[in-house]
């Protein structure tokens, strides 16, 4: 466990900060640096989690190159010579947009906003999750009484519903989407982070602190938040995935950016034109194919993170 | 969302440190289980009608939107909605209303929000009734089939499957289906739940609606399953190494009595509160399947709300959609308690 390092640093209360012998810190670094190896060596001897995170760097790489890719130039609705609707062919190898843009350039920008609003989304959500789990987890009384009502209501409430009275709120946008997936898919984290501060706070050294005058928030920063952290980076992989499915949906349901591609728009705009029941499938397959790629390698890698922090999983 | 949004939430396992001791009153857990839901009830009720009241913009003005109105128009609109009273006395009216069972007026309909929901709430409860029932029985019985066979080919396969389907967004899975059974094949309908202007009745009816369900249904249990799977998988192998099954084992049960009467019944405790947990994600799969076969239930009221915008109705909706979701946690953490007999005993 990380948290036991953080034994040997003092509390910052410490008058002079020179009082560190330099050694005890670079005794604890070596000491994460060697657990980090640990950990990769561990994560590397799993196939899946290996493609997964092999796939997730192809897909990140595509969405940087995509202005050398696919100039904007290409998505450009005036300057476009292809037919509308056109079934693949060797110009645009997966056919034409009912607008006539390449479906392929708008596949690999629409990498960029998926994956934007996938990552920017978990963050918002991951921050609120392990703040307002900490927080019910180490406070006592009226405030934990508090904070678990609150985190039962966003647990139970039904996310999609809420994250659509949200957004129709706030106004379409990206923004919208990464806030209201946000506010609405912390509250599964919350509950674990909770579980893990309740843990760790009953061992000794957590009363060891206390008994040396420690603050509330020296106590969650210094020892329960190194704790919590790795459950926290499993959860994150993992609700990246749910975050990109939440926004194609949002952006499916017409919640997103009209001017900013993303896969989701993508897709509603083929429900709108009637792609499906048309018959046009280099419009309806890729952008959806795309999602269950990431998503899969996110799960993947999610998965595999969770058995290297959590050996009772292993061989399942 | 996320996940915690839609159906693909992850969902965590329920730790209940809070949960009462075992053994104590029944009145005691009934009632501590039933406060909970009614401060969840309040605060849906309370963020319903707030939400839409805090928003910057004027829901005069997008209700006029795109038309040319006067200010005297305007006023004459905010009156006919009650928009000019102060907040706390709009607050009160619709305390009040709600307790006579009224929403308000739609704007774009022009009926009581209570009446459309009324209409659509029975094709709503028919589609996700059948699709959650279909997902329980298949999710259990491959996941259990699975993880007694775990790491044989059928576990491979299954386990990937779900694991796809897991990542598939619904409303694509939906597109799917209507681009190959639909547009291509033209086995079933494109949308909508019965044939415009059909005079059948009785059987005849029945027929065509269950045409127009197949899809929509398809396309629900495909992404629920999935879950159901996946959970009773790893709760069947985590009773997999006790020591009772060696003692089945040894009174020389069959391998399939010992599954079926002594693993199996262990393992649904977890499963059960993992279904009924994800009930609200299954709501979330109402609203983009019902857009995408047009299947006019709530989830699809919803959409047209949203694309209005249609402020009340879409209050409307998130306070009926949420309230069920409450109300069918509160019925599970029940008949939690009932299936564990660890939990009954006082």
């Amino acid at each position: 466990m990380s948290s036991k390092n953080t034994q040997t640093s003092p509390a910052p209360s410490a008058p002079d900060p020179g009082t560190v012998p330099a050694r005890s810190r670079n005794v604890a670094a070596a000491r994460r640096a060697a657990q980090a190896r640990e950990t990769w060596k561990e994560f590397s001897r799993n196939k899946a989690g290996i493609t997964g995170l092999a796939i997730l760097l192809a897909v990140i790489a595509l969405a940087l190159l995509a202005p050398v890719l696919a100039p904007a130039s290409t998505l450009d609705v005036t300057q476009l010579t292809s037919p509308q609707n056109d079934p693949p062919s060797a110009a645009n190898p997966l056919g034409t947009d009912p607008s006539g843009r390449s479906v392929l350039a708008l596949l690999i920008w629409g990498a960029r906003v998926s994956l934007l609003v996938g990552f920017a989304a978990t963050a918002v959500s991951m921050v609120i999750g392990t703040l307002m789990g900490m927080a019910a987890g180490h406070f006592t009384g009226a405030t934990q009484a508090i904070l678990m009502r609150v985190i039962d209501f966003f647990l139970v409430v039904p996310g999609l519903v809420l994250a659509i009275v949200l957004s129709s709120i706030i106004g379409a946008g990206v923004t919208t989407i990464v806030v209201a997936i946000g506010i609405t898919s912390w509250a599964g984290t919350a509950r674990v982070v909770r579980a893990q501060t309740l843990t760790v706070e009953s061992r000794p050294y957590i009363e060891r602190s206390w008994a040396l005058g420690a603050s509330d928030a020296h106590i969650i920063g210094k020892h329960v938040l190194p704790a919590v952290m790795p459950l926290v980076l499993a959860n994150t992989t993992l609700t990246v995935g749910s975050a990109i499915i939440a926004e194609s949906t949002l952006s499916f349901l017409g919640l997103g950016d009209p001017s900013s591609i993303s896969w989701g728009s993508m897709l509603k705009t083929a429900l709108d034109t009637g792609a499906a029941t048309g018959g046009f499938w280099w419009y309806v397959l890729p952008p959806g194919l795309a999602i269950v790629v990431v998503v899969l390698s996110f799960t993947l890698v999610g998965r595999a993170v969770e058995s290297v922090i959590n050996p009772t999983l292993r061989g399942r | 969302m996320a996940e915690a949004l839609s159906e693909h939430d992850v969902v965590p396992a329920r730790i209940d440190i809070d949960e009462p001791r075992r053994g104590s009153s029944w009145l005691h857990y009934i009632g501590m289980k039933a406060g909970g839901a009614a401060v969840s009830l309040v605060m849906v009720i309370v963020l319903g009608f707030f939400a839409f009241r805090i928003l910057p913009g004027d829901p005069v003005r997008s209700l006029a939107d795109g038309r040319q109105v006067t200010a005297e128009q305007m006023d004459i609109l905010r009156r006919q909605y009650g928009l000019d009273q102060p907040l706390l006395g709009q607050f009160w009216r619709y305390l009040t209303d709600l307790f006579q069972g009224k929403l308000g007026d739609s704007y774009t309909y022009n009926r009581p929000v209570m009446e459309l929901i009324g209409d659509r709430i029975g094709p709503t409860l028919l589609l996700t009734g059948t699709a959650a029932l279909l997902s329980v029985f298949l999710g259990l019985w491959l996941g259990q089939r699975a993880a007694w066979r775990r790491g044989s080919a059928f576990d491979k396969t299954q386990t990937g499957l779900a694991l796809f389907f897991w990542s598939v967004p619904t409303f694509w899975l939906g597109l799917l289906m209507l681009l190959i059974f639909a547009g291509g094949l033209r086995w079933f309908p494109t949308g909508g739940m019965m044939t415009a202007g059909t005079t059948e009745t009785g059987l005849a009816l029945a027929v065509d609606v269950g045409r127009h369900m197949v899809l929509p249904v398809l396309t629900m249990v495909a992404v629920v399953y999935a879950q159901y799977l996946m959970v009773m998988r790893a709760s069947l192998l985590e009773e997999m190494s006790a020591d009772y099954l060696v003692t089945a084992r040894a009174k020389g049960l069959r391998e399939d009595d010992v599954r079926r009467r002594h693993a199996v019944p262990n393992a649904m405790l977890p499963t059960v509160t993992l279904i009924f947990l994800t009930l609200g994600g299954l709501v979330g799969g109402a609203v983009t399947v019902e857009t995408v076969f047009s299947w006019p239930g709530l989830g699809y009221l919803t959409f047209q709300a949203l694309s209005a915008p249609d402020f009340p109705l879409l209050q409307g909706t998130f306070v009926v959609f949420s309230s069920i979701v409450i109300i069918m946690n509160f019925f599970a953490d029940i008949v939690y308690r009932i299936l564990d007999p660890r939990l009954r005993a006082s």
